[in-house]
């Protein structure tokens, strides 16, 4: 099996345009991005397929002609997906420009933050059961009381009740 | 063991009921467990002795070598013993322990067994990862019981200062265990121990096993957990940490003692951790006021104690070490229940406030002096055996500087003992002189002075008495200590055959009275030592609290966890960068580094490159290439859909020209699909890219993207002549034909040979729709149905602006607006077309639409049914049906929408994914596997011949999802969105919403602006 110079070189270049929109922070940007990703990634399995050939349908087309049917129906859920895909992005593009306004991608604000508190050793949470107390172990088991029967008073000298 | 081990996990589960039903008189039930395995030990003893005790083998996961392998040896069956024999006991106790009314005692009767349960499997297993399952199941066990009163702080650092110690040597030990049984191929302990490897390997495996026996069995430096530990309950604390979880440890080194003792690493390690921690804990212990914490520091000390015997690797000192075990899990445990009783009689264990104890319970003071003399090493106690036979062992060690150092600790350590023990039983039952019990002495203000050390505001103890039963679990263990002493020979019979394996050394041997020996001499000598220690204890405390203490291990743990939890800070702080271009710009660099090193070092590229198939693919190919960088260059966000757009077309006619008909024909259609979505959506943002000054990203973008493309383009050249296989779907010709009954292989493989894929991918549309009808609509799955007769009358949908040609619109003359239309003069073309705004209306689109909608239907149906022989199919007659869908809602609004499809979308989706898998269900409940296609070929009179495969159904079911996925969108993204536009609800922000509720907030609280 041969590769196909135009089309090897028509996935290079949906490739490469694709991981530089990708790369890009406004959503609509990032949504070609994929898509052309997608469109490229459809056309290296057909070439990782084979050579062209007619539409593998039985009787229309001799069997030793047919192009290789498993890739093409791999690709066309891949295509249908990439709609479902399109469409979620889409909505999140609408929500984020909704809430401010644009559709750009911020840097995660947690994530800043929790590098902010690690630059300058300030913890993020506080735990306060493995902070030392300063106290020793010896106050510490003085307020520790077992959940015991209280026991009835010395009548008789003795253990047991009487 | 397996069945022992049934029955331990059948008592835990049955502990919540069994204490709900019977209250504390279950644990009398519980003891039943650890009962049987002590019993069932015992009725094994002939045969161990023999050398024949049982083994239990069974499969476990055979594909990787594992299995449940269990065996009862001397040393197991003397653990299982003690583990058994003091777990009941325990249990027995804490029947009459705790309070009725107690709280959690299900959980913790269920824990305590289960704890028991995992001890009985740790000393009986004989793989050595089973051995590791078992000692984690024990640290998680432990960490439950120690943190038994999880509303205390006190209780729950010392449990998570437990498990994560014990936790981090058990993952050493782990390790040493990985590494021990590839060195010895096996993973077998019976069989590694009797033909122990060698090698750097091996000495790594043994460094790490120590390791995990140091943490587990609290050695130095790990230590400060146990004395912490004891937070937990008292019958905790004398189970856990007298008689079984440290003696894990103790067991671990016993294990492997004969195997490894000979080696350097094994002997310093053991001679340094057991002297160190023998006179640590011998020296803390002198100075604590708390009974538990006494004994605390008094068990970490004996565990050196007893490392050192165990490991030291002579025969004599191995047999001392075994009757050290029993011994100290006598004594240890039966103070531990002592010291609960006195506890529980007074209200508090702080020695100084505690006077005339063993005055009022005699008993109890009789089972701890029983207990403290074998402990100290009186004659003729259990402890005293086995000191001696110790001492004998060690002063015979052939080791010259070595067997001195170890003969000073250990003489030490003795005399701390001692002293400690004295001390200990004095602080619990003695009547002190100074301080006078409160029954008797009435007022404690005005009575007499507290005695040396005490706190100004001490007061002496009341005291009351706890029930019998208390006294009895510690009087037999106590008892028992005196008892075996009586009958050395006995003792030396059963547990010789263990020490026997050890490499060094004579047999040694355990006797009452072995004369007036040297050794004695020295036993003599300790014990005055000691006594003398404790007589002048008040000078030893108050010349230890002048001592400079070093750092604390507690404190340095707890350092050390802070710099651990800033580390991790920093390294999340590095990594976690929380930007999306940089997370994906390392996936992709990862993929270039990877893929493209192996494509230029290990592939070569198919032979011969041909220029092209057909000559059209160079011009779709130009097409798609140049709308594709035009699109990343556009400026204007529609220019770069529609070139988007554009490029998708030329894909298809690639498709087209590559022999795939169905893929061209789908392309197509969603291709259009998108380019509405984008549409729709494009309303709202802005009309142009935001001028973020990207410009300094831009050539790493761009450099990125080349690489990325070019490896690509590497596996595009490589992938066609790096098959070895012939293609799987070589015979799909003949199958489909065959089995799925149909002509069009593309469609046979989605509907049939590979519909499980199927499955999964309208699963994937249908949470995709889900997820865009959630993002626009929020709190509901969709909204209502717009149907015509529900609009209100004023046409405002679409209206927006002010209509640039309402004057051509009106009567020449007239500056009214038209009166509404009356339904006569408006003659329809599309149903609800009158809800739009007059200059949102084309008659021509709607005529166009009127005409097309049911063709374009007929023909969706028609692909629908002809895809199994012809292009077409599922996916594509529902793009089909959606596009009818779109050209209603773009020619009439959302009311026309709500008039084409009167249905809630997620019914569609619901269906369509029901009707899939209910067909695949329905061929496996007629007898066929899941999802199997049945040809029925039936002849109707008129119609003629039809040729009905069942996978249509599946096929039908993919239909109505993907309707529903375009219905989804169109009602989210179109509909929702202009019902917001015309009432306004998006015209401000969230943001700006929130900070003008901020400012309201503000107002209000602070009365108002000033």
């Amino acid at each position: 099996m041969s590769p196909n110079l135009v089309l090897v070189v028509a996935i290079a270049v949906l490739f490469t345009v694709g991981v530089y929109l990708l790369l890009e922070r406004s959503l609509t940007r990032v949504l070609i991005g994929v898509i052309l990703l997608g469109n490229g990634a459809n056309l290296l399995f057909l070439v990782a397929g084979g050579a062209a050939g007619r539409p593998p349908i039985v009787g229309a087309t001799p069997e030793g002609q047919m192009s290789d049917p498993l890739p093409q129906a791999m690709v066309l859920t891949a295509i249908v997906i990439t709609l479902g895909l399109s469409a979620f992005l889409l909505a999140m593009a609408y929500r984020s420009w909704q809430l401010h306004r644009h559709d750009e991608v911020q840097d995660d604000v947690e994530d800043r933050r929790i590098a902010r508190l690690a630059a300058i050793d300030v913890r993020a949470t506080t735990d306060a059961d493995t902070e030392g107390t300063g106290r020793s172990i010896d106050e510490e088991a003085a307020e520790i009381r077992d959940e015991t029967d209280e026991g009835a008073p010395a009548r008789t000298p003795g253990e047991g009740e009487r | 063991m397996l069945l022992l081990l049934t029955v331990h996990l059948a008592a835990a589960l049955a502990a919540p009921a069994l204490v709900s039903v019977l209250g504390r008189r279950a644990f009398w039930v519980l003891a039943l467990a650890p009962a049987s395995a002590a019993v069932w030990a015992l009725t094994w003893t002939q045969q161990v002795q023999a050398g024949k005790g049982p083994v239990e083998q069974v499969e476990w996961i055979p594909a990787l070598g594992l299995e449940l392998t269990f065996r009862l040896d001397t040393l197991s069956w003397f653990m299982t013993l003690v583990v058994g024999g003091v777990g009941a006991l325990v249990l027995v106790y804490c029947a009459g322990y705790f309070s009725p009314t107690a709280h959690g005692l299900g959980r913790f009767g269920g824990v305590f067994v289960a704890f028991a349960g995992a001890m009985l499997g740790l000393v009986t297993a004989d793989d050595m990862l089973l051995l590791f399952v078992f000692w984690e199941l024990t640290t998680v066990t432990s960490y439950v019981l120690i943190g038994h009163y999880a509303e205390r702080k006190a209780s729950r650092r010392a449990a998570m200062q437990a498990i994560v110690i014990t936790t981090a040597g058990g993952l050493a030990m782990l390790v040493g265990v990985v590494l021990l049984g590839e060195a010895a191929g096996t993973y077998r302990m019976s069989e590694v121990i009797a033909d122990p490897p060698m090698g750097a390997a091996t000495t790594a495996a043994i460094v790490c096993l120590l390791l995990g026996a140091a943490t587990k069995s609290a050695l130095l430096p790990f230590h400060f957990w146990l004395p912490a530990a004891m937070a937990a309950p008292t019958p905790v604390s004398a189970y856990l940490h007298a008689a079984a979880m440290v003696k894990a440890g103790v067991y671990l080194v016993a294990r492997f003692a004969p195997a490894f003792a000979t080696q350097p690493v094994w002997r310093w390690t053991v001679v340094v951790l057991g002297c160190g921690t023998l006179l640590l804990g011998g020296y803390r212990a002198l100075r604590q006021h708390d009974l538990k914490l006494v004994l605390a520091f008094g068990t970490v000390s004996q565990l050196g104690l007893l490392i050192l015997l165990v490991g030291l690797g002579t025969q004599a000192t191995a047999l001392a070490g075994l009757a050290m075990i029993g011994a100290h899990a006598m004594f240890k445990a039966s103070l531990f229940l002592v010291v609960g009783v006195v506890d529980a009689a007074t209200g508090t264990r702080d020695l100084r406030r505690l006077s005339g104890v063993g005055r009022e319970l005699p008993l109890t003071a009789l089972a701890g002096g029983l207990a403290t003399a074998s402990m100290i090493g009186l004659i003729p106690f259990a402890g005293y055996v086995a000191k001696e036979a110790g001492l004998e062992g060690i002063v015979h060690l052939d080791e010259g500087a070595l067997g001195t150092v170890v003969l000073v600790a250990f003489s030490v350590g003795s005399v701390l003992t001692v002293a400690y023990g004295l001390r200990l039983w004095w602080g619990a039952f003695a009547t002190k002189p100074a301080v006078v019990p409160e029954s008797t002495a009435g007022d404690p203000a005005q009575g007499p002075p507290l005695h040396e050390g005490a706190h100004e505001d001490a007061t002496p103890a009341p005291i009351t008495h706890p029930t019998l039963l208390l006294v009895w679990p510690a009087m037999i263990l106590a008892v028992l200590g005196l008892a075996v002493a009586l009958l050395p020979q006995l003792g030396e019979h059963l547990l010789a055959p263990y020490a026997d394996t050890y490499p060094l050394g004579e047999p040694g041997h355990l006797v009452l009275w072995a004369g007036f020996t040297p050794v004695f001499a020295l036993t003599v000598g300790i014990l005055a030592a000691g006594a003398l220690l404790f007589v002048v204890r008040a000078r030893v405390e108050r010349w230890q609290s002048g001592l400079y203490r070093g750092p604390e291990a507690d404190s340095v743990y707890r350092k050390f966890m802070r710099r651990l939890d800033d580390l991790a800070a920093d390294v999340t702080a590095v990594t976690q960068r929380g930007s999306l271009p940089l997370y994906l710009g390392v996936v992709l660099l990862v993929f270039v580094g990877s893929v493209a090193g192996v494509i230029l070092t290990q592939t070569t590229v198919a032979e011969p490159v041909t220029r092209w198939d057909h000559p059209g693919q160079l011009v779709f190919a130009a097409v798609a290439v140049t709308s594709a960088i035009l699109a990343a260059r556009a400026r204007r966000r529609l220019k770069a859909v529609i070139l988007l757009g554009i490029g998708g077309y030329a894909v298809a006619g690639i498709f087209l020209l590559h022999g795939a008909p169905d893929l061209a024909l789908t392309q197509v259609l969603v291709e259009t699909v998108t380019l509405v979505v984008f549409v729709l959506v494009l309303r709202r943002l802005p009309p142009y890219f935001s001028d973020r000054p990207l410009a300094a990203s831009r050539w790493v973008r761009l450099g990125l993207g080349l690489a990325v493309g070019l490896t690509v383009a590497g596996i595009a050249l490589v992938a066609p002549g790096a098959r070895v296989h012939a293609p799987v779907s070589e015979h799909f010709a003949e199958e489909a034909v065959a089995w799925g009954g149909g002509k069009n292989i593309v469609n046979v493989t989605l509907v049939d040979i590979r519909a499980w894929d199927t499955m999964g991918e309208i699963s994937v549309l249908l949470v995709a729709a889900t997820g865009v009808a959630s993002l626009v609509f929020l709190s509901r799955r969709g909204g209502a149905i717009f149907r015509a007769g529900d609009a209100p009358d004023d046409r405002a949908v679409w209206g927006g602006s002010d209509d640039p040609m309402a004057a051509l619109r009106r009567p020449p003359g007239s500056t009214q607006q038209p009166a509404p239309s009356s339904a006569s003069r408006d003659r329809l073309w599309l149903s609800a077309g009158r809800t739009l705004a007059p200059q949102r209306r084309s008659v021509i689109f709607e005529v166009v639409v009127r005409l097309l909608f049911h063709t374009m239907l007929v023909y969706s149906i028609y692909l629908l049914f002809s895809g199994h022989n012809a292009p077409g199919g599922g996916f594509a007659a529902g793009l089909v049906t959606g596009i009818a869908l779109i050209v209603r809602y773009l020619a009439g609004g959302r009311y026309e929408l709500g008039e084409a499809a009167p249905v809630q979308p997620g019914l569609l989706l619901g269906l369509g994914l029901f009707l899939s898998a209910g067909v695949g269900l329905l061929a496996q409940l007629v007898g066929g596997s899941v999802l199997q296609s049945w040809i029925i070929d039936i002849h109707l009179p008129v119609v003629g011949d039809i040729h009905l495969v069942t996978s249509l159904f599946f096929d039908v079911g993919v239909y109505l999802v993907v309707v529903g996925l375009v219905l989804d969108i169109l009602r989210s993204l179109g509909a929702e969105i202009d019902r917001r536009a015309e009432t306004g609800e998006d015209d401000q922000s969230v943001d700006e919403e929130l900070a003008e509720a901020d400012r309201l907030l503000a107002e209000k609280v602070g009365g108002g602006p000033s």
